[in-house]
């Protein structure tokens, strides 16, 4: 059984919910390597997927997984943009309640707001990503495939590169990582970062350079080219030379370590079309297909574990 | 608190019936040429191993064991702390085979239908037959083993205890009696 009702925050799991979550994934694993991919575990039950902001994998990560536990989904797609945000949230809670479902998967773009709704309703409410906040089932996948890739996770040094001050990825994969022993080292320039950088608990650096020959597992941070507007940074070219992960850097990467982004990889930026494309033994370091894999399962294992009962 | 009411099999009974049930198997089956073993998770696995071992040392065939985990097919989830999957490991084709599952003990049956439903998602098997350590009555489903170490008629407040060498670090199977205090049961 999970300590907690809700997936809201990752900090909200004990180190005993994050070790049942991901023992239950390597048995889901397994399921979803049979020719029947799917188990009676969920039967009845019923998930509602409400995504206020867009989103394909996760999403569909979701539904696929508690479909192959056998509960039926509702897709709830809703943009909150000609409400005010108070009547949305509101709104949202009623439609909730209405729908007589059993769990809810919620993804909305104002940092914090799934406090305010799983408040409001009785049943268990899981964050598939909250603003800026924090994305717990992305955590729980990566620990998890960081956890296949080495014997140990403790110690382990983790490089976090890119846009932190935009990422809710980086904000709850941090808090995890760390609450497991790992070692985390931010790598971002100035603009990159939040005011608040103390709250992360975790070194900085300024260049990947820095860290690229030490670091165990190297994540890549999706730069969130739809809010360069704001010119967070000055140009991609800037990105690339600090940031960015080319062939020569991903050779002199620490032996037996790991490249990881949450996708969808802007190629050519954060990693490039070099490394992206590259075949043979060194191909198996790059886990962001199995990141989407394991996706799956780390979901199921969630879904299974808070519902199942 | 359980107390130990009395031992119904001792690690040598325990030798002699799967040696028997290994007999009667080859019996039944003419042969082990199409059969392979499934056991259901956590002590079915030693015992469907054991049983494999003995018909493949009395026939001089390989005979392949399977692991089945029935965790995410069962009915009864609501009644039970719930506890961590185990793996099911199936490393071989079962369409068409004569799959011998094995468990410790057949209470209400839910567990064997549980497994049964878990097989029919791998393949269509020609036969499954059933091995139970301990019958112990009190079915709730239309079910029943094909191969019984020893028929146990019980009370609703006991419990069998099977311990197994390779889970318990003893191999015995004791009557325990719920609801009185007494020393816990240790191998």
């Amino acid at each position: 059984m999970l300590s907690v009702k809700n997936i809201i925050d990752v900090s909200d799991l004990s180190t005993t919910d994050v070790s049942l979550i991901l023992e239950n994934a390597d048995s889901f694993s397994e399921v979803l390597s049979r020719d029947v991919k799917k188990v009676p575990a969920l039967r009845g039950k019923t998930v509602l997927n409400m995504f206020f902001e867009s989103s394909t994998r996760t999403r569909n990560s979701f539904e696929l997984a508690a479909k192959r536990l056998s509960a039926d989904t509702v897709n709830f797609s809703a943009t909150a943009s000609s409400l005010k945000k108070g009547e949305s949230i509101i709104d949202t809670v009623r439609t909730l309640k209405s729908m007589i479902v059993d769990l809810a998967v919620i993804r909305h773009s104002d940092s914090g707001v799934m406090n305010l709704i799983a408040e409001k309703i009785d049943i268990p409410v899981i964050n598939a990503g909250d603003g800026k906040h924090q994305h717990p089932t992305q955590a729980l996948l990566d620990l998890y495939t960081i956890k296949k890739s080495f014997e140990s996770l403790e110690g382990l040094k983790v490089a976090i590169v890119g846009d932190i001050l935009n990422s809710r990825v980086a904000r709850s994969n941090t808090a995890l990582f760390r609450k497991m022993g790992m070692d985390v080292r931010l790598v971002s320039a100035s603009m990159l970062l939040p005011e608040n950088i103390d709250f992360f608990g975790a070194d900085i650096s300024s260049e990947i350079d820095e860290v690229i020959g030490t670091a165990d597992v190297i994540y890549m941070l999706r730069m969130q080219l739809e809010r360069q507007s704001r010119k967070y940074y000055p140009s991609l070219k800037e990105y690339r030379r600090f940031l960015g992960m080319d062939i020569k850097r991903f050779k002199s990467m620490k032996k037996n370590s790991i490249l990881m982004h949450p996708g969808p990889v802007n190629r050519g930026i954060e990693i490039s079309e070099h490394v992206m494309n590259i075949d043979g033994t060194q191909a198996s370091r790059i886990k962001i297909d199995e990141q989407v894999r394991n996706g799956l399962a780390v979901r199921m294992s969630l879904l299974y574990l808070i519902l199942a009962k | 608190m359980m107390k130990e009411k009395a031992t119904v099999l001792s690690d040598a009974d325990i030798k002699r019936v799967l040696k028997r049930i290994s007999h009667e198997i080859i019996e039944k089956n003419k042969g082990c040429h199409n059969i392979v073993f499934l056991g259901i998770h956590k002590r079915g696995v030693p015992l469907a191993q054991r049983i494999a071992k003995n018909i493949s040392d009395l026939e001089g065939e390989k005979i392949v064991s399977g692991k089945l985990d029935i965790t995410f097919y069962r009915d009864d989830l609501a009644k039970r702390a719930k506890q961590r999957a185990e793996i099911t490991e199936i490393p071989f084709d079962i369409d068409d085979r004569d799959i011998i599952l094995v468990d410790d003990v057949l209470f209400t049956g839910r567990t064997i239908r549980s497994a049964l439903n878990a097989i029919m998602d791998f393949g269509r098997p020609k036969t499954i037959q059933l091995v139970v350590l301990i019958d112990r009555g009190h079915r709730q489903l239309p079910i029943r083993a094909d191969y019984v170490g020893k028929n146990i008629p019980t009370s609703l407040n006991e419990f069998i205890e099977v311990n197994l060498l390779e889970t318990d670090g003893c191999d015995r199977v004791v009557i325990l009696e719920n609801k009185i205090q007494g020393n816990n049961v240790k191998c």
